[in-house]
């Protein structure tokens, strides 16, 4: 085990316990009970019905992708499906929830315990548990700096599908905080039921934290809430952490509540909260049945699964033959993953594959300050080039130096090929000549060279490559050489 | 269980529902007498009875994942008693 994570007090080390509720939007194309469109933007209230705006008499139908997605997810992550779920009303009063509650699953959520193994940085892998994923509406949107008297409330959002996915809790460091919502993030993406996109709040977090001494019971924790970046959620761990040390050894106590955090800050501060503010009065919602999952129902989920981001990566290493370091690299995010399984389609050989596109191709777009999704070049593309340089048409210098042309100008690399007169020389007879003419003008060093000197064979490969103007075959080069010199 | 005038008051706070003392004291004992009603069906014995969620065996009722509402923003902010660039406009709500 590795050294563990701790606050340094003054009066000793404080550990830390960190649990995440994270909030995930559904990929769906309509809301969790309504038919109103769930995408993002669009202008004020028109991805709106009347269902969402919790007009009188208006009944909720679940969307069945909703419940398809969430079992999925479930799935993913090797948790428990509850073949009977129900949705509860969690009653609290705010402009953006026009309902006067939230349709959530406090008592029966659909998904149960599972666990996602995550990699910290600096730290030996470590296994999360999931507590549960239930599914629930989002609320809209208030605006308040619109006008000096009032606030502005859009309801495009209200009633959109998310799933709250509840960690045990297991993290003892930000930086575990920070690998466990990575993870998750790629795992949800791979199964395409929430896109991750932070910066639109498609995933967001609320963060509890609690300090204690080394082996004591759990302390009294605070909810950071609605963290939108992988990079706050750390931030905000530390700083809570750190926080409740300096209360705690200052003799005060942490009182349990709920906190903000301020991103430029990087601090957290109490929320106004009112006493009565989680008195949420959760009971049946009467207007919906339960959720009953069928055995063809699971099966058609868990065959609609794709291959996840650890089983592919086991199957880089083991069937392709690819190095730890690339398999992990290759499928650490999906798109990476997803361009390099199509660049394996176009045929070519994985392990050369997998080298050129960690050190060309990624070099390339670090360069270009672009990433895989907006690659100027394609899979198909550079599946041509590494055929061009596998069937002996493109050396190692002329197939860098067509890849620098596809990056400027995106034409195929076959035809730079034809147009530019790039093909490398494998004609004997043109190397031939070129050995011969070498040989004749450096007669002293073949002299050297036959006494002893083998270093020189270098030289003579280097002269006969620069008199072909580096379209020469090396392997060509080499082996007339030997035989020239023989 | 019955309902005392705090807890009218209490309940009245979190709908956001203003009443006044003379509106309050009725109510206690409107919920009170529901309450009471409620209460009469803890004398039927339901041992051994499975909870019921509907009349007729219905186990999914779903809806397709297609879009077939919004869009009508004259309608969704009709009974709003103010709204400014298609916006709900309410009092400021900001904490």
């Amino acid at each position: 085990m590795t050294a563990t994570y701790t606050v340094a007090g003054k009066t000793g080390p404080w550990e830390i316990v960190v649990g995440l509720e994270v909030h995930a939007q559904v990929i769906s194309a309509s809301k969790l009970f309504s038919g109103a469109a769930a995408t993002y933007g669009g202008a004020p209230n028109t991805h709106v019905s009347l269902v969402d705006a919790a007009m009188p008499g208006m009944l909720p139908v679940l969307n069945g992708e909703c419940v398809r997605q969430a079992v999925r997810t479930g799935m993913a992550l090797g948790a428990q499906i509850n073949r009977w779920s129900r949705f509860d009303r969690k009653n609290y009063f705010y402009a953006d929830l026009p309902q006067g509650y939230q349709i959530s699953q406090l008592y029966h959520p659909i998904v149960g315990e599972g666990a996602l193994t995550v990699e910290p940085e600096g730290e030996e892998p470590k296994t999360i548990g999931i507590e549960r994923i239930h599914l629930e509406q989002d609320a809209g949107k208030s605006v308040h700096d619109q006008s000096p008297t009032l606030s502005y409330v859009d309801l495009n959002r209200s009633g959109v599908a998310l799933m709250e996915i509840v960690s045990k809790p297991d993290m003892r460091s930000p930086a575990q905080a920070g690998a466990y919502v990575r993870s998750l993030r790629e795992v949800l993406r791979y199964v395409g039921s929430c896109d991750g996109n932070m910066d639109e709040g498609s995933m967001r977090a609320d963060v509890n934290v609690s300090v204690r001494r080394p082996g004591e019971p759990f302390g009294t924790r605070t909810e950071t809430k609605n963290v939108n970046s992988v990079r706050f959620i750390m931030a905000a761990v530390e700083f809570e952490a750190k926080r409740q040390v300096e209360v705690l050894e200052g003799g005060g106590t942490i009182v349990q509540e709920t906190r903000l955090f301020d991103p430029d800050k990087g601090t957290t501060r109490s929320m106004r909260s009112k006493e009565d503010a989680h008195d949420y009065r959760y009971f049946p919602d009467p207007d919906l049945l339960p959720v009953e999952l069928t055995d063809a129902f699971l099966s058609e989920c868990e065959a609609s699964l794709p291959e996840l981001p650890a089983a592919k990566r086991t199957r880089f290493e083991t069937v392709l033959g690819i190095s730890a370091y690339n398999a992990a690299v290759l499928t650490a995010d999906k798109d990476t993953a997803d361009w390099f399984e199509a660049l394996l389609a176009t045929g070519v050989e994985a392990k050369r594959a997998a080298n050129w596109v960690t050190g060309d191709l990624f070099g390339a777009l670090n360069r270009l300050d672009k990433d895989i999704a907006t690659s100027p070049v394609t899979p198909a593309a550079a599946g041509e080039l590494l055929a061009l340089s596998a069937d002996g048409t493109l050396s190692g210098p002329l197939a860098k130096q067509v890849f620098e042309i596809m990056l400027e100008t995106g034409e195929a690399p076959g035809a730079i090929v034809e147009a530019r007169g790039l093909r490398q020389v494998s004609d004997t007879g043109a190397i031939d000549d070129a050995i011969q003419a070498i040989l004749a003008a450096n007669a002293d060093k073949v002299a050297q060279y036959k006494a002893g000197k083998e270093a020189l064979f270098g030289f003579f490969v280097g002269q006969t490559m620069k008199a072909m103007a580096g379209k020469a075959s090396p392997a060509v080069v080499n082996e007339r050489l030997k035989a020239a010199l023989a | 269980m019955s309902v005392d005038a705090a807890t009218v008051k209490r309940i009245a706070h979190l709908a956001r529902i203003k009443l006044s003392e003379a509106e309050a004291a009725p109510l206690q004992g409107e919920l009170n007498a529901i309450l009471g009603w409620i209460e009469q069906l803890g004398e039927v014995d339901t041992t051994g009875v499975a909870p019921m969620t509907a009349v007729i065996p219905i186990t999914r009722a779903w809806r397709d994942d297609v879009v077939t509402d919004g869009d009508a923003l004259d309608r969704v902010l009709a009974n709003a008693p103010a709204s400014d660039f298609g916006f709900y406009a309410v009092p400021k709500v900001i904490e």
